[in-house]
């Protein structure tokens, strides 16, 4: 398995001096996270001490709960549906086989700010006009109480930023989905036959045997996807969901304070994708540990 | 072996293609209750591939394979349940790697066979005593030995209480310090009157343990003969010159 970080940093470092020079990537001091860290705390004492950034700050603060609700609100839905299509590419059967690479292959094939604006401005008003005639014909044939509230299901009734989400969520369920899928094919076919030689069913020799190797050797990649995700929610804001980006663009449009604004925001995104990698880094050791 | 009782496996004309490869060509054979049947042959001819089609890991693609008087092939609804009876172990050992080793043998008994969590745990415990390793319970497969891990396949195996046990070369992968190990579990198997079929390398094992060798070459059944006549005196000459070529060292 892995090396074990602590192990290595553990040994002196003459022990370490043979093997560290067959090793691909050398153990460093995390000089990088220094570095980044001073960039974040001066950033922040500039807001302390200068009222422009003081300003900038306090009103870019309040699109934080929109980003950071819209981010994990649209990964934890990606990740359920990416691990029902991811499922489905390695389904026997070729209906869901083909159904599943065609919306992974459409979803890849397409940058995602049009996506963006296909799904939150075509996809979903189409969705709400089928629900609403759909509606009217229960009203005609006398289902009266049922039909009343899909006919009233209008275009407006789905906010932007419910858009935004399910715009999110869509495109990163095709990533999340391939992510599934070379995890379920990175856990040994021996495996497979191994439970279904005793009596599992497939659909159980998946739940029991496989996925859980699967999810666990894809856990870091899933990871990536979140920090990716988090970054991504900027582009919500072409659909004027309050994110941090789109009040930042809000606030320079009246301001003109573009460089206070603009490094608080990448600050921002900074701190917030630097705190989710230290976590994730922190669930992966955890994990390598208890595998030992 | 007695010749009027039922079969326990009964493989009828039964050929397997892969493509254009005929990996296995009308093989027929009989194993009946008790007996252990060894199958040897050079690699490639058809001898994993036929043990395969014993609990339908491998489609045939004609032929007919009957476990215990039922039929496989006409049985698909209820294949797991028949291969709930059919033992399997496998020559990479095939552990499930997140679970511990007694989770290994639990898995398959809760979900397939309703048995509580206890009951299982305490069955667990007694296969593990029975293959030498009971204090490895809580271990992972990664922290034991190849021996080892292929003795906790044979104990999830056995927790099954299969009619037949398939064993597919299960030494093949090991250290030749660990063998004996596991032939040993294997010559208890035997002690016990079950019911086994063996694709092994192991001449030595086939001479003590076997009923019957059957020698295949090219997807047919060459030779068939008690180990005493086919190990001192076999009558084919593709048998005589597979014997010569791993026996003259």
């Amino acid at each position: 398995m892995a090396v074990n970080d602590r192990f290595v940093t553990q040994k002196s470092k003459s022990e370490l001096q043979s093997g560290s020079e067959m090793q691909l990537t050398k153990k460093d001091f995390p000089w990088w996270m220094i570095a980044i860290g001073v960039v974040i705390v001066i950033t922040f004492l500039m807001i302390q001490i200068n009222p422009d950034f003081k300003d900038a700050f306090k009103i870019i603060r309040a699109g934080l709960g929109v980003t950071i609700s819209t981010t994990l609100s649209a990964y934890s839905i990606a990740i359920l549906l990416g691990l029902f299509i991811g499922l489905g590419r390695v389904s026997e059967s070729v209906v869901w086989r083909n159904i599943s690479t065609i919306y992974v292959e459409i979803i890849r094939g397409v940058p995602l700010m049009v996506l963006i604006f296909f799904i939150a401005l075509v996809l979903i008003p189409g969705l709400t006009s089928i629900v609403s005639s759909l509606g009217e014909v229960l009203i005609s044939w006398g289902i009266e109480d049922f039909g009343a509230k899909l006919a009233a299901v209008e275009n407006k009734s789905i906010s932007m930023n419910v858009r935004a989400i399910i715009s999110l969520a869509i495109t990163y369920a095709a990533f999340s989905a391939e992510i599934f899928r070379a995890g379920i094919q990175s856990v040994s076919q021996g495996q497979m036959e191994a439970a279904r030689s005793q009596g599992l069913s497939r659909w159980q020799a998946m739940r029991y045997v496989i996925l859980p190797q699967a999810i666990r050797n894809v856990l870091p990649a899933l990871g990536n996807d979140l920090i990716s995700m988090l970054k991504d929610s900027s582009l919500v804001s072409i659909l004027a969901v309050r994110d941090i980006t789109q009040v930042t663009r809000l606030y320079v449009g009246r301001s003109f304070k573009f460089a206070e604004a603009y490094s608080i925001l990448c600050v921002l995104y900074l701190t917030l994708t630097l705190i989710l990698s230290l976590c994730l880094k922190a669930i992966e050791r955890k994990m390598q540990n208890e595998r030992k | 072996m007695s010749e009027n009782k039922t079969p326990m496996i009964e493989v009828k004309d039964l050929s397997k293609n892969f493509g254009v490869v005929e990996a296995v060509n009308g093989v027929s054979l009989k194993v009946f209750p008790k007996q252990v049947l060894v199958i040897i042959g050079p690699s490639g001819s058809g001898k994993s591939t036929l043990l395969r089609t014993m609990n339908w890991l491998e489609k045939p693609t004609e032929g007919e394979v009957i476990v215990d008087g039922v039929s496989l092939s006409e049985n698909q609804h209820c294949i797991n349940a028949i291969r709930s009876n059919i033992g399997m172990v496998f020559q990479s050992f095939n552990l499930y790697g997140h679970l511990t080793v007694t989770e290994n043998i639990t898995l398959a008994l809760r979900i397939v066979k309703k048995i509580k969590k206890n009951e299982a745990k305490k069955i667990a415990m007694q296969q593990l005593t029975k293959v030498g390793i009971a204090d490895k319970a809580d271990y992972y497969p990664a922290q034991l030995s190849g021996g080892q891990q292929q003795r906790v396949a044979i104990a999830r195996a056995l927790a099954m209480e299969p009619k037949v046990m398939l064993f597919d070369e299960p030494t093949s992968a090991l250290d030749p310090e660990m063998i004996k190990e596991v032939l040993d579990v294997m010559l208890l198997l035997v002690k016990d009157g079950m019911t086994m079929v063996i694709v092994t390398h192991e001449m030595g094992f086939a001479k003590a343990a076997a009923d019957e060798v059957i020698f295949m070459d090219m997807g047919k059944i060459v030779e068939r003969a008690a180990p005493e006549v086919f190990f001192e005196n076999p009558s084919c000459e593709r048998s005589k010159q597979f014997l010569s070529q791993i026996l003259s060292h």
